[in-house]
């Protein structure tokens, strides 16, 4: 099959790369580019755990073509820590609050989170609940992805979060 | 730091041992995407398995054509049971006795069944090339209905067993019939209804669902033709049974198959089988001479590897009018789908369905299963639970409410009149079971009074009368449930799978600096056995748990172990730990005294050190002693920390807990709302709380999935309803309830560390107790038993046939 040329920059890095028209965004990035922190639970864009953030919004990326994403600003969880290896106050926040047990759909999860808190700086529960209703998570029942979530929120906020983990 | 000062308060809490809120260590790579699960592993060379599925539930195959598809580029084989037959590889042993086809042998038997694997370079020419794979099939009857499979004209489903009329487990009925199980006394249990005052009887469906963990079954093998090892990485939970079992399939040595369970993202007993997706891939590697890979999507997951319960339960309790049980009955039809492929020990048909007494004092009872062959996917496996413990603890759970509301009692109250009494512990059931310990009447009382029961029950009397009077159209449900798991299986006298003994084991190796690698035959799938297992043996060996590494899944380094379900790990592997560790202290104790010049009889342990006995400060930590043990050790004595543990238990454990949930229903739409649920769990001696309330939690949102709506149902053509997350329940966070957690602790007697396991009991516990909060606001309407599951088109159903929307 004839492919395609396309450039991108995924985690502030540019790259670019022949790919065929029907390869999945999630697959290109997995395979091609060797990001494997996205991963695939579905097939049909219902659980979420390959959520990216492209050109500041959300995307699941199993049902979003690479050649979709020529000339897209992409960050994956692989690019949430700082350059020094700090972890982001989301993945702190997972972390303190226990948000996260077999870590699958974690990276779609931050991301989504990352993009909420872009959007709504200080949520409210059932904001965030509704915020996340797109990813999908078989552990942890979301108690305390919302805490982690609220955590990462306080801390981007400056006001340190109370609470402990259930 | 000065190991003088430092009080022991503040040495133990370096140690971050049992009972604390340790962070996990598993957390620092599965929040930035360094995880490593199995699709993950790429290989050079490395191709691609995908399977032709049977569009039919029952039919004869009459051609396969793979021509087209074998002369597109890209594609490298077409594997089916042609291929397969002269290996003897058509067919594989499932866990239950029975065998199950791994491509279809000129029949199909379900819907999706595997019917061809394509080797293909990569995963979207192996799914071009399925579609140029003819099939020709003559359809033939189906049967979907369990109570139809014996009728006396049904199609035989079975061809290869036509002429056996015994099974692994005893005398087959009927040409669709697996077996009949029966435990308990019968004569004196039929004797008792027979002169009973109060009977129930009712049909407790629990119906057919799956565990459906985030990540499918996958694999990649990887043979190695000029050192003839073979390499699987897989989603085991059980990776030393795979190996044993590759062995014996493959004929290939089982030191030179190595088999690496890596991260592994859920698991809820779906990664516990050996699916045709292996057998393939391990077969198409041996052929092709490079690596295959596999990796399920989601509708081939919930549509061919492992159910779960499908269980019809017909259940009966005889009382006095007072309210004492004295005898139960069960019989239940069991469907298995098209092989028997049940996850469970090999003795046991039903698993630990003789669990269904509960948490009562019943004297008498008897239990009977009969398995059935249906033209639907194998499995029955145990989704986040005991082997049929989730089954069995719904029957009667729901028998004691049918019991109460025909004795006009509160179901509260009878629990606790017929509930085990605490003095009674270790407690021989009627159908055999030792239970270890507990203290159910305080657990109960707890959760009513966290819960304030009585004035749940006021209020919702009120609002049934509000309701009567068509001042509200709303139905308010209290759900109580108290359960009994028995997990941790078992004691190789009487579990086994494929003849090994359920033990399982933990490896302990102290480095000469103080560290610790320990390894066990466990395989955490998100239980958090990395962060666990070393808080158990820095409590033991008073090494800081940051100090040590866990290490599960790869079967080269780790000793050979049953692996991790039925809520085992803990009761098994944990006891295996603290033993082995135990072990090493005993030497550490003789190396201290050594060093202290006194007798061994002379010091004793103190947090993370023997120090002599008066003298405290006299004393060597176990950093020293580790040290000493490479260069300075008592005369005679070999070098080297480290021990090994083969824990076979002496008996299950059986955690147990009261939960409520407080519910309101909608009439008019059928739409459930749960207003608070609350969950008292004991199991016994809590490693780490945090962990644990994070499985109850999880526990319980599985818990309100299965008994509000998730469900893999067929039609009647055997068509599977549902198998994509567009129909298959999975509750997101604005559905999933908020839940509230309690504890009491009663540690097990039998247990090194008084542990029991707790990450299935939410879901033994959280099913029953839903269910119960729906039947039991219709309850006062007569409503009579309402089955599972409870969504909102069936709740509006029941409403609608009650006349409620007239």
């Amino acid at each position: 099959m004839s492919k395609v040329h396309v450039k991108m920059t995924i985690n502030g890095r540019a790259v670019e790369a022949l790919v065929e028209p029907r390869t999945l965004l999630i697959h290109f990035l997995r395979e091609q580019v060797g990001l494997t922190g996205a991963h695939i639970g579905c097939d049909t864009s219902h659980c979420g755990a390959c959520t990216v953030d492209l050109n500041a919004i959300s995307v699941k990326s199993c049902t979003f073509f690479a050649v979709q994403a020529n000339g897209a600003e992409i960050t994956t969880i692989e690019g949430m820590a700082s350059p020094d290896g700090a972890l982001h106050p989301l993945q702190e926040g997972f972390r303190q609050m226990h948000g996260l047990q077999c870590g699958y759909c974690t990276p779609g999860m931050i991301m989504r989170a990352h993009r909420l808190l872009k959007e709504n700086p200080n949520p409210t529960e059932d904001e965030i609940r509704s915020g996340i209703s797109g990813n999908l998570c078989r552990c942890t029942g979301y108690q305390n992805i919302v805490k982690s979530i609220q955590y990462a929120a306080a801390t981007i906020n400056g006001a340190p979060y109370q609470e402990a983990a259930e | 730091m000065n190991e003088m000062t430092r009080t022991q308060a503040e040495r133990a809490e370096v140690l971050q041992g049992m009972g604390c809120k340790r962070k996990r260590t598993e957390d620092i790579r599965f929040t930035q995407g360094r995880g490593n699960y199995v699709d993950d592993v790429k290989l050079p060379g490395m191709l691609f398995g995908d399977f032709v599925r049977s569009s039919h539930a029952h039919a004869r195959i009459k051609s396969i054509d793979a021509s087209k598809a074998l002369a597109l580029p890209g594609v490298k084989a077409v594997l089916t049971a042609a291929d397969l037959k002269p290996l003897n590889l058509h067919y594989m042993p499932t866990l239950a006795g029975d065998v199950a086809a791994v491509l279809a042998d000129e029949k199909v038997l379900f819907q999706n069944q595997e019917i061809a694997f394509v080797v293909a370079e990569d995963r979207y020419i192996a799914a071009d090339a399925i579609e140029l794979v003819d099939v020709e099939y003559e359809a033939l009857p189906v049967v979907v209905d369990p109570f139809q499979a014996m009728a006396p004209d049904a199609p035989l489903l079975r061809e290869d067993l036509k002429e056996k009329r015994v099974g692994p487990h005893g005398e087959r009925k009927h040409y669709n019939h697996i077996f009949n199980w029966q435990v308990g006394d019968k004569p004196a249990t039929d004797a008792v209804f027979a002169n009973a005052e109060v009977v129930t009887k009712d049909l407790f469906t629990y119906h057919r669902t799956h565990p459906s963990p985030l990540e499918t079954c996958q694999c990649v093998a990887s043979m190695d033709k000029v050192k003839g090892e073979l390499t699987i990485w897989g989603t085991f939970q059980a990776p030393h049974v795979v190996r044993t079992v590759v062995s014996l399939l493959s004929g290939i040595a089982e030191h030179k198959i190595h088999v690496i369970a890596p991260d592994i993202g859920g698991g809820f007993g779906n990664k516990v089988g050996v699916y045709p997706g292996y057998v393939c891939s391990v077969v198409a590697s041996i052929v092709l001479g490079v690596p295959v890979k596999w990796v399920e999507d989601r509708m081939e997951n919930l549509s061919t590897t492992s159910f779960a319960r499908d269980y019809h339960m017909t259940t009966e309790l005889a009382a006095t009018k007072d309210g004492k049980i004295l005898a139960m009955r069960i019989h239940v039809l069991a469907d298995h789908g098209a092989f028997d492929a049940c996850a469970d020990p090999s003795k046991w048909p039903a698993g630990f369905m003789n669990i269904c007494t509960g948490s009562y004092d019943i004297p008498v009872a008897h239990l009977e299963v009969d398995g059935v062959y249906t033209n639907k996917a194998p499995g029955g496996v145990a989704y986040r639970c005991s082997f049929r413990v989730t089954e069995a603890v719904y029957a009667i759970e729901r028998a004691i409410e049918v019991l109460a509301h025909r004795l006009g009692m509160d179901s509260a109250d009878l629990r606790m009149k017929n509930f085990i009494k605490p003095e009674q512990f270790p407690y021989h059931s009627a159908l055999g079971w030792e239970y270890d310990s507990g203290n159910y009447h305080f657990a109960m009382q707890k959760a009513m009074d966290a819960v304030d029961y009585s004035a749940l029950r006021s209020e919702q009397k009120e609002k049934q009368e509000a309701f009567r009077r068509g001042e509200t159209r709303q139905l308010m449900g209290v759900g109580v449930a108290f359960f009994t798991e028995i997990v941790g299986a078992g004691p190789s006298r009487n579990c086994d799978i494929l003849g090994v003994g359920m033990f399982d084991s933990a490896e302990i190796r102290i480095h000469p600096t103080g560290s610790i690698v320990a390894r066990m035959g466990t395989k955490s799938q998100g239980q958090g056995h990395e962060t666990t297992y070393a808080q158990i043996i820095a409590t033991e060996l008073g090494i800081p748990a940051d100090d040590i590494t866990i290490e599960e899944g790869n079967t080269d380094t780790a000793p050979y172990g049953l692996g991790t379900y039925g809520s085992r790990s803990t009761p098994v592997a944990g006891a295996a730990t603290a033993v082995a560790a135990r072990k090493i202290r005993a030497k550490a104790q003789m190396i201290a005294a050594h060093l202290l010049e006194v007798s061994e009889y002379d010091v004793e342990w103190d947090i993370d050190r023997f120090r002599v006995k008066g003298l405290p400060e006299k004393f060597k930590t176990m950093k020293e002693i580790a040290w000493a043990a490479y260069n300075n050790l008592p005369p005679g004595m070999e070098p080297g920390l480290e021990a090994v543990n083969y824990y076979d238990p002496p008996n299950m454990t059986y955690p147990f807990g009261a939960y409520v949930c407080v519910m309101d229903i909608d009439v008019d739409t059928g739409v459930a709302k749960t207003r608070r649920f609350y969950a008292l769990d004991d199991c016994g001696t809590r490693i780490n709380p945090m962990i644990i309330e994070g499985q109850v939690h999880g526990g319980l949102t599985e818990a309100f999935a299965v008994s509000m709506g998730q469900e893999i149902s067929y039609d009647a053509q055997g068509n599977v309803m549902g198998a994509s997350f567009m129909d298959f329940f999975l509750p997101t966070a604005v559905e999933t309830p908020k839940w509230e957690t309690d504890f009491t602790v009663t540690p097990s007697p039998h247990h090194p560390i008084g542990a029991k396991g707790v990450g299935e009991s939410p879901h033994v516990g959280g099913v029953p107790c839903f269910s119960n909060a729906v039947n039991d606001a219709f309850a006062f309407l007569d409503a009579g038993h309402i089955q599972m599951p409870h969504d909102a088109w069936r709740l509006w159903s029941v409403a609608d046939r009650l006349g409620l929307h007239a």
